[in-house]
Order: structure tokens, then sequence, then C-alpha cells
């Protein structure tokens, strides 16, 4: 790529928090969601895992919050180039509802699906070993609704389409099925780390 | 809003759908070689909408065309390596050939739109890939209801120029907010399917004020058989403020496409 004539832009900050091509926002958290922001209360939320598990089994908020707490604190990046640095998100490990489900051996893949029917696909590897959450703390305070809240979805690895807000379940499959943005031209992994963005890249 | 669900008996694996309410559906599929290629493109005119808006006009021989309402990823690159991508909406028809227009907001301290409004020249070259995204695209085959503020009406505005230049029957309705007349993009341009709404000052004659509930109702009551695709675009305040009033006035929720400018 030719250099552009006249561009400096902006001060070069040393930072090895940022993934390629990606941005700092600062303090800003844009909202970027397809769809109506639903009014879900804690008490219609519920919490499904199914599909190739030994034991299908729904959480209502009540007993997700029972499980063992765990937060996340560090950072996330979207798709369209803005990353956030130190936040914090609380809620329950993914690990702790996969043991009490039981993964089939030959699951390999998840579709996680939000209350209002979105959807995206992530491979079950990318769910385990302390790297996904469903969270419904932001900083000290309760999840806000735009951002997902009463529950989302949190696979900070990953770019943050794959942290399905208003999390409403999880599926197990055998194989990857393509989600919302992944039908709509975006990467199956989404890794920002190797710039994943578009189905390609 | 969380009923079991069944799995259609036979249905594949790709068959499946989640148990809550269907995700606004895609419109389009996407070419997976557009989105993945940068493409050289050259602007060849600025026009000024605003004062702080302007229109970028980019010749892009190899452009495999858009639909409206899809948007491109843009990028710079300075003498040391670096490189600055940005997301932008696309304004123009996608009738014109080989070209694509952008009209871009002078964001304080914006290091792409800062080059865009004080250095950018006709002759200059730029990097584009797209056009990316289903899912806000509008084919021109549904009765479309289109809300916008500020520069959200730019994908609204390739809608709009796109029913006109095809002499579209399907009915189309445009809601612009803006601050005052002088921050109207495309002023000049709107005609009847467009009413203005003003929330600082307005030309005589004019209430201020923020998008109503009632102009919303007027709006889905006079639409056609069959209701309106409604596309909402604007900031995320906006966004929320009218997909609210929309579900309010009886818009399914699986009707309204929302693209929110971070």
């Amino acid at each position: 790529m030719s250099v552009t004539r006249g561009f400096a832009g902006r001060p070069r900050v040393r930072n090895d928090g940022l993934p390629p091509g990606q941005y700092d926002a600062g303090d800003d958290w844009p909202v970027l969601s397809a769809e109506v922001t639903p009014e879900l209360a804690p008490a219609q939320w519920t919490l499904t895992v199914d599909g190739l598990v030994a034991e299908p089994r729904t959480w209502t908020w009540d007993e997700a919050h029972a499980l063992p707490p765990s937060a996340y604190e560090g950072d996330i990046h979207c798709v369209t180039s803005w990353s956030k640095f130190g936040v914090r998100f609380g809620g329950v490990s993914l690990d702790a509802f996969l043991e009490l489900v039981r993964p089939a051996p030959e699951a390999t893949h998840a579709v996680a699906y939000s209350h209002t029917g979105y959807t995206t696909n992530l491979p079950l590897a990318d769910l385990t070993g302390g790297r996904a959450w469903i969270v419904w703390e932001y900083g000290d305070g309760p999840l806000p609704a735009e951002h997902g809240g009463p529950a989302r979805l949190l696979v900070p690895h990953l770019y943050f389409w794959k942290s399905a807000k208003w999390i409403a379940g999880i599926r197990l499959l055998d194989h990857d099925e393509p989600g919302f943005w992944e039908q709509n031209g975006y990467h199956h992994r989404g890794n920002p780390w190797e710039e994943q963005r578009y189905s390609g890249d | 809003m969380t009923d079991t669900p069944t799995p259609p008996a036979g249905a594949g694996p790709a068959a499946w759908t989640p148990p809550t309410r269907f995700a606004v559906p895609g419109r389009i599929a996407v070419s997976n070689r557009a989105a993945a290629t940068w493409q050289r493109a050259v602007l060849t005119d600025i026009r000024r909408e605003t004062p702080r808006a302007a229109t970028f006009r980019f010749a892009v021989p190899r452009w495999a065309g858009h639909l409206p309402g899809q948007h491109l990823m843009l990028r710079l690159r300075a003498p040391d390596g670096y490189v600055a991508q940005r997301h932008y909406s696309i304004a123009s028809p996608p009738d014109d050939l080989g070209h694509v227009e952008l009209t871009l907001d002078h964001v304080d301290g914006g290091e792409v739109s800062g080059w865009f409004h004080t250095v950018a020249k006709p002759g200059d070259e730029v990097e584009l890939r797209g056009p990316l995204s289903g899912f806000f695209a509008w084919p021109g085959d549904r009765p479309a209801l289109l809300l916008g503020a500020g520069s959200g009406v730019v994908p609204l505005m390739s809608m709009v120029r796109h029913h006109r230049a095809r002499n579209l029957a399907v009915p189309l309705r445009l809601l612009v907010s803006a601050r005052g007349p002088e921050e109207l993009v495309y002023a000049s341009e709107y005609g009847a399917e467009t009413t203005a709404v003003f929330t600082r000052d307005a030309p005589p004659g004019v209430p201020v004020g923020r998008l109503s509930a009632a102009q919303v109702e007027r709006l889905l009551a006079d639409g056609p058989d069959g209701g309106w695709e409604a596309y909402v675009c604007g900031s995320n305040g906006f966004a929320e403020h009218a997909s609210r009033l929309l579900v309010g006035a009886g818009q399914p929720v699986d009707r309204i496409r929302i693209e929110r400018f971070g």
C-alpha cells in the first residue's frame, strides 16, 4: 500500500495491547447493536445450555448468581476498530456452566444466541479454559441494557460481536454454523490479533 | 420469550434457529472477495454540505457495486507505515458505476476525518475495501421508512437517490433530524418523501423539537399494506429514541434495522 499524501496520523503511542488496525477508544464505549434494545428484566432472563451435552439445563437469574463469581479485567476489541482498555466485567465463568451440563466428546462448536434472536458461532475451545464468561456487572454496577444487560456473553480474546448481548443460550454442536454477522460477511472466528474481520481475511 | 426449543423433525442442523424471537434477517448475500480486497481509490471531487460536513467523491475503477445502505472500510497510511482505518457508509447510489461518495463530518481530533477536511484534494489516493455487510442494505424491494439524524442520513440518502434514479414505485419516506437548517446535510436534495426535524433551531414556521411519537405514529398509520421496513441510522442516543418510538407505534422489532454510529 502506498503512503497517503500529507497523512501523519495521531501521535504514536507504543501500546503492545493494541491489536493491528485498532485504536484506543479511551472512555468511549460505542454501542453498535443492529436491533432494538430489548426491555428484559432480570426476573425474565434465563440462560440455557444444551445441544451436545449430557444434561441440558436452564438457569434463572438467581440460579446463575449462585454459581461461583468470576471477573474479567482487561481489554476488549471491536471489529469497527476501537479497543477499550482496563475494563472490568463481573459474572460467572462459562466453565462453571459447562461443567454442570457436561459437553459430549463430539461437541466442537457452539452457537450463542440472544433474547433478541441474535446469533454468533464459536469453536468450543474459545469458550472454555477460563476465557469466556456470562457477565452482569460492568465496573462496579449492573451491565447497562444497551451494552447487553441484564447479562451478556463475554469472550474478550475475540472481536466483540462474538460476546452476544442479552445472552439467552448456548447450543453445543459437532460442526460450525455461522451466526448473524458471520452470515452477513464477517469472519467465522474473529481473532483481533490476526485481524480476522471479514470472511476471507 | 424462552419457550423450549423444538427443532423441526428431520431438519438438518443448518435449519436450527434459536428459541428466542428471531433476529432481523440479513437482506442480501455479500461477496467475500470484495470484502477482503483493498482497492485504490482516487479522490475526484469535494463538495461542501454543511460547515462541518463535506462529500468526497472517489473513482474506484474495480468497484464491484453496492446496494444502498452498505458501508466500506477506508485506510490511510503515514510515511512510517502507521495505518488508520475507518468504516464509512456509502452515500452514492449503486448506478453511479465506478464511483463511490462518502459524506464525512469533521470530527474533533479525528485523524482520518481531519485529513479529509484539511489536507485532501482531488488526485489524492486512498484505499478501500467493500461493500460490507448485508444487514442494512435496501435492494429497493420493500416499502422503506427511513429515520436518520446528523450524518446518520448518509446511508439513507443512498436509498433515496436509488429510489429516484430507478423511478421505483415502492413507497419510501425519510424522517431526517438535524440540530438546525445549517447542519442539515443534502438540504437541497430532499423532496416530498422527506420530513426534516430540527432539534435546536428551525426555519420560520417550523417547530423546534425532537422526533415525536405523533410523527412516527402518523407515518405508520399512513403506511402501505404489509407495513414498512424501518431503517434507523444515527448516534446511539438517536437510535434508541427512534427505535422506541417505532416499537411504541406498533412497528414489529424484527422489521427495524439499526445502524449506530460509534
